[in-house]
């Protein structure tokens, strides 16, 4: 193994890592706050991509114009989920939120295809974020250079929110006690609704740097994507925003380092992910960061 | 009040009935006097789900615990079938790329010793993933499980010697009767009523109810957890090792995770809790999916064509309706009773029976 | 006991439904015939028609059932009756398929059967298509499983070992001395195609160690970031990576940005404007092997098609694509042994195709081999330039 093929395989796996990190914020911060697993939030990336696919390619919109409308879109998109699909089940059994939450992303998917049709898409070409530098020997796009520090410039604004606003005290004190909060007269529908808004921009974001380098877009892009955030929000500790961050950086460097010294193992890229979930259960549940609940009779 | 003798006495003979009529229809599609291969191939496939959807019931509806990995273990029975039942003289042709192991490629199994095994490996495999993961609650549950069914099928996709990897194996023998699906069903599907009738099915209810509660009743909840868990995992094999021989193929992408949430809405349908919800949901949804067809064909009307219809309608009408029903129908078609002469003559008679029980088996 | 009954019952609800959704019950009057007889058609002749119209394939399936519903615009009759198509979209699945064909032969009751785009799903529905009788002509599914041992599955294209030597051949003409090679697991196509390939490129440079690298990447797979710095390091002269038109794309552009020079090919699923869109200004020099060229017609047939698809297409697609040049042929292909047969019968169908001689059709003479494939010697390599496929050089290989 040479140097060089090392310091490229490494600038890969922080790149994917992340764009994973952004996903999984979104993940951890719903977790957080309505103990759900919003399973519609790779559909809501996926949507985001081809938000901005209609943008730039149908509507011949400037790409900085493009992302300020793309990001409002996906906001809009993700509270209307949250509106219909969670909302009317808040008291609900655990299990039928679950369900409603694989239906709305099944809905998503579905719908993509049939609007969208199963063939995929150009991702429209930026040149702000698609030229490629060479730096040393490696090779690298601005949006593989960049995403590394667009996720920790959002995660330090999200960790801003969140400790610093009011509307972020009200969140945190919902996700410790979302009874008590209420009580308190917190309004939990703005509290929640805020959730969204800022998981789904985050999507937003996600999207086009991930649009940027993978630039071909299908109804099911956001699947594996989206089952790899979570885990990595697990991984990090879920609820915690950090930790989810940590999370995605891991699981993206653990997938390109499996590939650059186990090739022959490349088939089992995406079990990989599930393994790690899986051992993270079992030997600290709470995640890397989280922190110790106990279950409450 | 209706006599209660009398009222007996007539579910009696309404059951006798029932069967000779049921057993009378089939002999009649499967000689070929009524019907036709669509029709029966469409029938066996919702027999197949029906097997496979109550056993998720019994794990999800009865026992409360959400797992979602029916794919996986369907995975393990589809295999065991397609590998030990294909002809050995077949087998080099098949796997033309990755040889078959050697081992393997001298066995050949009669169908029921493949199907059965097929079941058991599933409920082994059950074991083994049940042990460490059954102590996980509600969605981290979910997701653990739906991990554990990936990984089944990536493991399969990549072991080409044994599976043909993502080549898949054809030329698996079909089967000449709709009575081997319908039989097994039958079989599989009372051998879980029975079961669910049991002390052990009240102790399955009891933890779905209540975990701490049922503990401090003194039931093992871990015994009865994972043996909920790998019963539920044997007949999804048994499921997938039926599914594999209507096929005639099988390979990995078969079993993707979405699958699963066929079975999922299914039994929401259905009811969670309710077998013959399950069942008459099994067949409405896999029927359904097929009269829903016209859908995705172009539709002419009076000399105009409409552009709403075209392929991909289908499965957006297919997840509208899911969501509505988990949203405004939760409790499905039965919630947790069970069809009975007594409901249909009180529900024809305009006596609709109150709700008794608040929501279709939930983890709180 | 009570309840386990009313099970059955449940059962029963919905057989009873069942059968009297069944064309042969609500007639009233029970069928005397299981095999489709010319006496059930009454002015029209069914031909069905099984692509991926969604999913993976759907674009390639778009495209070749474009090309299948010209031919049916130009040659509409057949033994005097008029043609109708039944289109059913198979979602590139494999369990789809199965019921997509088995819907075909049995509720609308088919003569005879086009497709599919993707060996996958053509391999899946070939026992249905040989048990029902009923003859079967692939367009572009390349794989040899399809039509082995299947005398009802006859295909118009040529096949993958033959697609695989000639890019070996081609990739060696150019001086390349090593390869590295990136398949889907997953798709019959794709793994079979590279395997070919990496037999013909070992037998040609007689090298065993000229393959320099095989990486396998998975279903909806869009980082191949990691494979392709695998692979420059170890520097081959070409990258031959079979996949979709999905990925494809995306192999091409990360491969590029990581700065790999290295000639890229592809087979024939490449010939795909979404490629040229996708992967914008990387696709340019990539090479690929097709079917059909229409700024090179072979025959008459092939001038006419060319004339009148291109006003047909009215712009939409910048060139024709050699699916759906293949898509026509299966159809005239399929009608012409209809004629020739006098009858619908699908053995009397599969003895007029075997008995096919010289068909003049748009993708060359077709004669069919003994296992139903058409015997072709003849592929065209393109290119990417300027933004358009453009023809580089025809391979015979015998």
């Amino acid at each position: 193994m040479t140097g060089q093929l090392f310091l490229q395989q490494l600038a890969n796996g922080i790149s994917l890592g992340s764009l994973y990190a952004l996903l999984a914020i979104g993940y951890t911060m719903v977790y957080g706050i309505l103990r759900l697993i919003n399973f519609a939030h790779g559909d809501i990336f996926m949507m985001a991509a081809y938000f901005m696919i209609f943008s730039i390619i149908t509507f011949k919109l400037p790409w900085f114009v493009a992302i300020i409308i793309v990001i409002t879109a996906t906001v809009a998109l993700g509270v209307l989920v949250e509106k219909t699909a969670y909302k009317p089940l808040r008291n609900a059994p655990r299990m039928s939120i679950m369900i409603s939450a694989i239906g709305a992303s099944f809905l998503l998917e579905n719908l993509a295809t049939y609007l969208f049709t199963g063939v995929p898409r150009g991702f429209p070409d930026i040149k702000v974020l698609t030229t490629t530098v060479k730096i040393g020997g490696l090779s690298l796009t601005i949006a593989t250079l960049i995403t590394p520090f667009v996720t920790l410039i959002l995660l330090y604004a999200v960790l801003f929110i969140t400790n610093k606003t009011k509307i972020g005290m009200a969140m945190r004190a919902v996700s410790k006690d979302f009874e008590t909060a209420k009580l308190m007269g917190i309004n939990i529908n703005k509290v929640i609704s805020s959730t969204f808004i800022i998981g789904s921009s985050l999507a937003a974001i996600g999207a086009i740097l991930w649009g940027s380098r993978y630039p071909s877009i299908m109804p099911l892009t956001g699947v594996m994507p989206g089952l790899k955030c979570f885990i990595a929000a697990v991984l990090g500790g879920i609820g915690n925003t950090a930790g989810a961050v940590l999370g995605g950086f891991i699981l993206g460097m653990a997938e390109i380092m499996l590939i650059t010294f186990l090739p022959a193992f490349t088939g089992y890229r995406d079990a990989m992910a599930f393994v790690i979930l899986i051992v993270v259960l079992l030997v600290k549940p709470t995640g890397l960061l989280g922190e110790k609940v106990t279950d409450k009779v | 009040m209706m006599n209660k003798i009398n009222n007996k006495k007539t579910s009696l003979y309404l059951n006798i009935l029932l069967i000779v009529i049921f057993a009378a229809v089939i002999t009649l599609l499967d000689t070929n006097v009524i019907g036709d291969a669509y029709v029966r191939r469409i029938l066996n496939l919702s027999a197949i789900y029906a097997i496979v959807s109550v056993s998720m019931n019994l794990v999800n509806g009865f026992t409360g615990l959400f797992s979602l990995g029916q794919a996986g273990f369907m995975a393990i029975g589809a295999y065991s079938v397609a590998i030990f039942t294909v002809p050995l003289a077949e087998r080099a042709k098949i796997f033309y790329i990755t040889p078959q192991n050697p081992v393997l490629a001298q066995i050949e199994l009669p169908f029921v010793a493949a199907l059965l095994l097929g079941g058991f490996l599933a409920a082994l495999v059950a074991i083994m993933i049940g042990v460490p993961v059954l102590r996980l609650k509600s969605d981290y549950l979910a997701i653990a499980t739906l991990g554990f069914s990936e990984i089944i099928r990536i493991v399969f996709t990549n072991i080409k010697s044994i599976t043909n990897g993502a080549l898949g194996i054809k030329n698996i023998p079909t089967m000449p009767t709709m009575w081997v699906f319908f039989g097994i069903a039958i079989i599989s599907i009372g051998f879980m009523r029975l079961l669910i009738t049991s002390s052990y099915g009240r102790a399955f209810k009891a933890i779905r109810e209540d975990e701490v509660a049922a503990e401090a009743m003194g039931i093992n909840l871990f015994k009865h957890k994972v043996m909920s868990f790998s019963i539920g995992a044997f007949f999804a094999g048994i499921g997938g090792g039926l599914l594999a021989t209507l096929f005639a193929t099988v390979d990995p992408n078969q079993f993707y995770f979405p699958v699963t949430y066929n079975f999922l809405l299914i039994i929401v349908l259905g009811g969670m809790g309710s077998i013959s919800g399950t069942i008459i949901a099994s067949f409405v949804v896999t029927a359904g999916l097929e009269i829903l067809r016209f859908f995705d064909e172009p539709l002419t009307l009076f000399g105009i064509s409409i552009p709403l219809f075209r392929p991909g309608l289908r499965m957006v009408i297919f997840s509208i309706l899911l969501m509505l029903l988990v949203l405004f129908f939760r409790n499905g078609l039965l919630g947790q009773k069970e069809l009975s002469w007594k409901l249909i003559i009180d529900l024809l008679s305009g006596k609709l029976p109150r709700k008794k029980t608040g929501e279709g088996g939930g983890v709180q | 006991m009570k309840r386990v009954l009313s099970l059955l019952l449940s059962l029963l609800m919905v057989l009873t439904l069942f059968t009297a959704c069944s064309p042969a019950a609500s007639n009233g009057e029970p069928e005397a015939e299981e095999e489709p007889g010319p006496a059930e058609d009454a002015d029209v002749i069914k031909i069905g028609v099984f692509e991926p119209l969604t999913g993976m394939n759907g674009g390639g399936g778009l495209q070749e059932l474009g090309g299948i519903e010209y031919a049916n615009k130009v040659y509409p009759e057949v033994l005097g009756k008029k043609i109708q198509l039944v289109v059913v979209d198979n979602k590139s699945d494999k369990g789809e398929a199965t019921t997509a064909v088995t819907r075909l032969i049995e509720k609308d009751k088919v003569v005879a059967i086009i497709g599919s785009y993707g060996s996958a799903v053509s391999i899946a529905a070939g026992d249905i298509i040989k048990n029902a009788q009923i003859p079967a002509m692939g367009a572009s599914c390349t794989n040899p499983m399809v039509t082995q041992g299947n005398e009802f599955y006859f295909r118009a294209c040529f096949l993958d070992p033959f697609q695989g030597k000639v890019m070996a051949t081609y990739a060696i003409e150019q001086g390349a001395k090593t390869a590295a090679v990136i398949m889907q697991n997953g798709d019959d196509y794709s793994v079979g195609l590279a395997n070919f390939f990496i037999d013909a490129f070992k037998n040609l440079t007689g090298d065993e160690n000229s393959i320099v690298d095989v990486s396998e990447f998975q279903l909806n797979e869009s980082d191949f970031n990691a494979i392709l710095t695998n692979i420059k390091a170890k520097n081959p002269d070409v990258i031959f990576a079979p996949s979709a038109a999905t990925t494809a794309p995306l192999i091409i552009k990360q491969a590029r940005d990581l700065g790999i020079d290295a000639l890229i090919m592809g087979g024939d699923t490449w010939e795909n404007p979404a490629i040229i869109d996708v992967a914008g200004e990387d696709a340019e020099g990539i090479v690929l092997s097709t079917f059909f060229d229409e700024n090179d017609p072979a025959t008459e047939e092939a001038q006419k098609f060319v004339e009148g698809y291109k006003k047909e297409l009215a712009g939409k697609e910048p060139i024709i694509p050699a699916v759906a040049a293949l898509g026509y042929d299966a159809y005239i292909l399929l009608r012409d042994a209809i004629e020739r047969a006098g009858s619908t019968d699908g053995v009397a169908i599969r003895d007029a195709l075997r008995e096919t001689k010289d068909f003049e059709g748009v993708t060359g003479i077709i004669n069919f081999t003994e296992e139903g494939d058409a015997d072709k010697n003849l592929a065209v390599i393109k290119t990417v330039k300027d933004g358009q496929f453009v023809f580089v050089d025809s391979v015979e290989v015998k």
